[in-house]
Parts: C-alpha cells; structure tokens; sequence
C-alpha cells in the first residue's frame, strides 16, 4: 500500500512547500514552546526561500493570532471550533492531518509538551511520516532538507527524513524566540473545519489542575543550582537548596538524582527532563554526560563544582572549580553570605521562592 | 480497517517491552549509524516494568492474559525472561536481521503485524525507553490500530460491563480524569505502581518457560516498512557537540577559588540575581 504522503520521486517531494509550526494553546493563552518554533522556522524558512507557516487550532483565540505574526509568521492557518477548545488527541490529530494532506508543508514542527508529546507521533503514523523527538537545532541541508540535530549516544547525530512532512518536537526552551516585531503583517487563512464529537474516542470526565511544587519551575528560573550523584546522599543534597536558597535560585538534578528520590522529576534537567536556559547555572558533583548537557548548555554562565579534573562538565564549564564540593559549597555560601550583607538593595526571600523542604 | 479483535471474558493484554542497554554510553554502528545493542549488558526499560506490573495487576483484577512482546536481537529474551518472572502468561520475540535499525515508525509497524494477529483489549507501553527516550512508540501503535490512547497514566480501572477504562492521566495543568471504550492503548507514569521483583524460584521457572520466536517471514506482513530500510528518518552525519568555550579553570586553594569565582560573578553582574527577584 503507498500510503497519501510516500513521497514517489523528486517531483512529487518537491510539492511539499514550507514550513510549519503548530501553534499550541491552552485556555486561550500560546505555549511559549510554539513562539520558540517560530523563531528557529524563520530561518529555516528563509534558507529554504519558503513561508513560515503558524497553524492555531482552538475556539475563540483568533486574537492569538497577531502575536505569531510579530513572533515570526508569514501566514496563520485558523482552525476554530468548540470542539477544539481543549485539546484530545484524535480531533487535533484528524484536524492537522486534514491540513496537511490540503497544503502539503515540507516542515512541520511541534513543541514537545505533555499534549504535544501525544499528538505529534500519532500525526506522524497517521501521515505515514518520519518523526524525531526533541530536536535542540535544526538546519537545511544543500538539497534542502531537513537536519534534525540532537545528541545519540556521546555524539550528536544528524538525522534527515525520507518522507514528507519531515515532523520534529522540540522541548521548551530549546530554542529562543524572536523579539516580537509588532509591524509584521501576514495573512491570517481561516479553515472550515468539520468536526464531530464521535471522532474522540477519549472523553475528559474531570479535570484536577494541581499547584505547583515547591520546588519552582526550572524552565523559568533565572538562577538554577544542579546537583548530581557527587552528592552522595539525600542528605547531603540540602547543601545543594541551601545555595539555592541563598542565591535565590531553583534546584535542579540529573537524571540519577531523580532516579534516586533525592528530587521529584519536575526538576530534573537533560534530555529525559527539562531544557533549562538560565543566565546562571550551577552544576554541583555532575560529571556532564551529554544526556545531561544538552538541558542546559544554552546557560548563559555555568559553573561547575566537581572534584575530577576530567569529567566533562569542565568542557563546557564558563568558570569550573576543581576540589572536593563538600569544602568548596560552604566557602562558597559564607562568601555569599557577606556579599549580600555588605550589598545595599537586598530584598527578602518573595513567596513564589522554592522553600527548602528540609 | 479490520475489524477489533475484543475478547468477551477477562481482558487480553498486550504489554509491549523493549530490552535497553543498562549503560548510557553505548557504540554506534559507523555503517548504520544505529546503535549496538549486540553483546551490551541490558536490563528491561524500567517505564516497561511498570508497564508488565500494571498488566499484570489488571488480569489479577478482572481476569483474562498477559502477553509481553519485544523486538530486538535474540539477546532480548532476557527482557521477555525477566516478565515472565514478574507474571505475565506469554512472550513472544520478534526477531530478524531485517528489523534491525529500525526507527520508531518502522518498529510500530513491526508490532502491529504480530498484534494484529491476536486478541486485545488494552495495549500497554512504557512512557519511553531510556536509551532513546521518544516516547513515539505508543501514539504510533494506537494509530496503527486505530484505537484511543490514554498516554501517562497514574491510575486505571476497567468498566467490564461497559467496556471501557477509566484512567487518571498527567496532563500539562494537572491530572485528566478520562475515560475511552476498549480496546485502548495506554502509557505508564512511575506513579501507576511500584512494580514486584520476582523471587528467585519465579525467575528460575520463567526460564523453563516457552518463548515464541517470530521471524520476519512468519511475521509477514509488508516487509518494506521493517527495519533500516522500512525507517523514514535515517542517521545522516554523527559529529562531537561544538564546545562551549570555558574562561577559567579554578584548581588548587579553595577559598582563592572561589574568591575568584564571586569575582567573575559580580563582574557580569550575576551573582545577585536574588535582588531581581
């Protein structure tokens, strides 16, 4: 069986044209994760003389649409329906694949959040389509296609697709958005879409929307203080929230603390985790396996603390400081600690900041 | 689309596992670009443990089959052995040269010939695997089927009336509490359970255990959508991640190192980061 989007030859492949970014929203407001997808698009769209394409599906969010627009758009397809007021898979899934099989996009890119992480593979079987998973940089090659870059293994790998749409995810965070350009104009192409309530399968029955953690949301924080396995203990990790607590920071881990109950997984950082883009990070006893790396190398400043002078964090350290963590944190939080009381402006601790919980 | 094959008592289960390299590092095939997973110690993805343990807990609940089934190299019988142990009824590998270097396009469509063939009434897969960690395989497979999908579930209940399942699911403000008529596909949170560790005399019988091995020929099939050349996305180029420059490598005295380092800070106005707040 060829399936609707096997692409026969050059001819048929070079009939998909643009590129595409699924604009998520969720309660009327855009996912940031879909304004950074617009910032890398624009290039790639540009490399490819193409036009970047923002796809906005929901239910009475046409006024959405102006921010993709300064954020980058050249076009908005608008799907609206109340069926699509809050996302299920299955309505989203055949509403995209409709579009695509309509306009045929070369590129269409998803933003790796909870709901994206459903939709995108499922579109991609539905489409008979290559798909990869949490892309941190992308490019177009000399025949124009896309390159999908992300780590495999100790290297970064280079994966191209065969078939079109070439579908990626890329986390939160992996990616900076543009500065918004309010005078941007761009169509706005409103499509009627048919949808009926049989086509979910899946029906919410209830809604519990939790608050959030103590810990505080590392993919916003300015400030994050990382702990790895050097630490030892869970014990040992509250010298890695008393230094938080000092700089005012949030408090990350690598995959093995998290493994380790020494932290809940919304603070873990890397490619299983979060994509964090502070401008300082502290990386406390982590070795710096790239699986870990690539959450956190677009830091503005890092800081390693780790008593091998070979682990590979130092790599990409900006300041690394080689000695044992359990003499240099304390030095560390006393010099702190006479900065800010020599320091004039200092605020309490706001309410929103991460308590210890020891 | 064919017909669902449902089955009328208890429920029939399909847990799909996967064998994963127990080390993060592992070497790449310079031909393929895929990884080696030949001859690499390996344990069963932990998000599947999860996944066999939940299996089996709904058959003790409602009754009805577990049968585990995995793609990979002959060396993932341990994978199957080791859900055996754990309780589950059946395994079945699906082994053959031409599966190798397959995407995850290519694996579900792999699965889906062998799951095709049988009874299901929930299809259970791991959040994501460790060592490559898309989380594509089981929004894949539902599609393949055409049946729902609940992904991240923390919680499952079965109407056995009605047919459907009841699940709580992480959703990105919370939990959803969803419901969808069998059969249905689901994915594991750590939260779903805390899954048993077999004795030592359950892990020796699953030994004894019979575990089927499907070939690619008996599998059937379309042959050209298995394996590297049934996988639409391929490994181009490998290449080391660029280095970030780093300024300063503090050894030696610590108190000097991190004088040195307060000083950096200040110096581009970063240590006091708290006041921003």
């Amino acid at each position: 069986m060829v399936s609707k989007t096997e692409i026969g030859g050059a001819e048929e492949s070079a009939s998909y044209k643009g590129v595409w970014v699924f604009a998520e929203q969720k309660d009327g407001n855009l996912r940031g994760v879909g304004l950074e997808l617009l910032g890398v698009g624009r290039r790639l769209a540009d490399r490819l003389g193409e036009e970047l394409v923002a796809v906005l599906l929901g239910c009475g969010i046409e006024e959405l649409a102006k921010d993709l627009v300064a954020y980058g758009a050249d076009k908005i397809i608008l799907a609206e329906h109340e069926l699509l007021g809050r996302y299920t898979t299955e309505t989203y899934m055949n509403v995209l694949a409709e579009l695509v099989y309509k306009y045929k996009p070369s590129v269409l890119l998803m933003g790796g959040t909870l709901n994206g992480r459903e939709l995108a593979p499922r579109l991609a079987a539905r489409l008979s389509t290559g798909i990869t998973a949490d892309c941190t940089d992308f490019d177009i090659d000399k025949d124009g296609h896309l390159l999908q870059i992300k780590p495999f293994s100790k290297l970064m790998a280079k994966i191209k697709c065969r078939t079109k749409p070439q579908m990626a995810t890329a986390k939160p965070n992996a990616f900076k958005r543009l500065k918004p350009d309010w005078s941007r104009k761009a169509t706005v192409i409103r499509e009627e879409v048919k949808v009926s309530p049989n086509e979910t399968r899946t029906r919410v029955i209830e809604v519990v929307k939790t608050t959030n953690s103590i810990y505080g949301n590392v993919e916003e924080a300015d400030a994050i203080v990382a702990g790895g396995r050097g630490l030892g203990s869970k014990e040992n990790f509250k010298l890695i929230h008393d230094l938080a607590d000092l700089l005012g920071a949030t408090v990350a881990g690598t995959r093995s603390v998290v493994d380790r109950g020494w932290l809940p997984a919304s603070q873990q950082v890397g490619q299983s985790g979060k994509m964090v883009t502070p401008r300082l990070y502290i990386a406390v006893g982590i070795s710096g396996a790239t699986y870990h790396t690539v959450g956190m190398q677009k830091s503005e400043v890092i800081v390693a603390i780790n008593k091998d002078v070979k682990a590979p964090i130092f790599q990409i350290a900006t300041y690394g400081i080689v000695g044992d963590l359990f003499e240099i944190l304390p030095i560390f939080m006393d010099r702190l600690k006479k900065e800010y009381q020599e320091g004039v402006d200092i605020e309490q601790p706001s309410e929103q900041k991460p308590s210890n919980p020891y | 689309m064919e017909r669902k094959k449902v089955s009328s008592q208890g429920l029939k289960i399909i847990v799909c596992i996967k064998q994963v390299p127990a080390v993060p590092d592992v070497r790449i095939d310079p031909v393929t670009n895929t990884l080696i997973r030949e001859g690499v110690p390996s344990i069963l993805n932990p998000w599947d443990v999860i996944g066999v343990e939940e299996g089996i807990r709904l058959r003790e609940r409602y009754g009805g089959e577990v049968t585990v089934i995995t793609m990979g190299p002959l060396q993932a019988k341990e994978a199957v052995i080791g859900a055996l142990a754990m309780g589950a009824d059946r395994g079945i590998i699906l082994s053959d040269l031409t599966f190798a270097g397959a995407d995850t396009i290519a694996t579900a469509h792999t699965l889906l010939a062998q799951i095709k063939k049988m009874w299901y009434d929930i299809i259970i897969c791991g959040k994501l695997s460790i060592d490559s960690e898309t989380g594509h395989l089981g929004p894949h497979l539902a599609e393949l089927l055409d049946i729902p999908q609940i992904c991240y579930v923390k919680k499952v209940d079965v109407d056995m009336i009605e047919r459907k399942v009841i699940a709580q699911k992480e959703a990105d403000d919370g939990i959803e509490v969803v419901e969808a008529p069998l059969p249905v596909l689901i994915t594991t949170t750590n939260s779903l359970n805390e899954p048993r560790l077999p004795t030592l005399r359950e892990a020796v019988n699953a030994r004894r255990k019979k575990i089927e091995v499907v070939t690619a020929s008996e599998l059937g099939g379309d042959l050209s959508k298995y394996g590297l050349k049934g996988s639409p996305t391929f490994v181009d180029k490998l290449f080391r991640p660029p280095a970030r420059r780093p300024e300063m490598l503090l050894q030696g005295d610590p108190k000097e190192a991190v004088e040195i380092l307060v000083q950096a800070l200040l110096n581009r106005n970063i240590v006091n980061v708290r006041s921003r707040e």
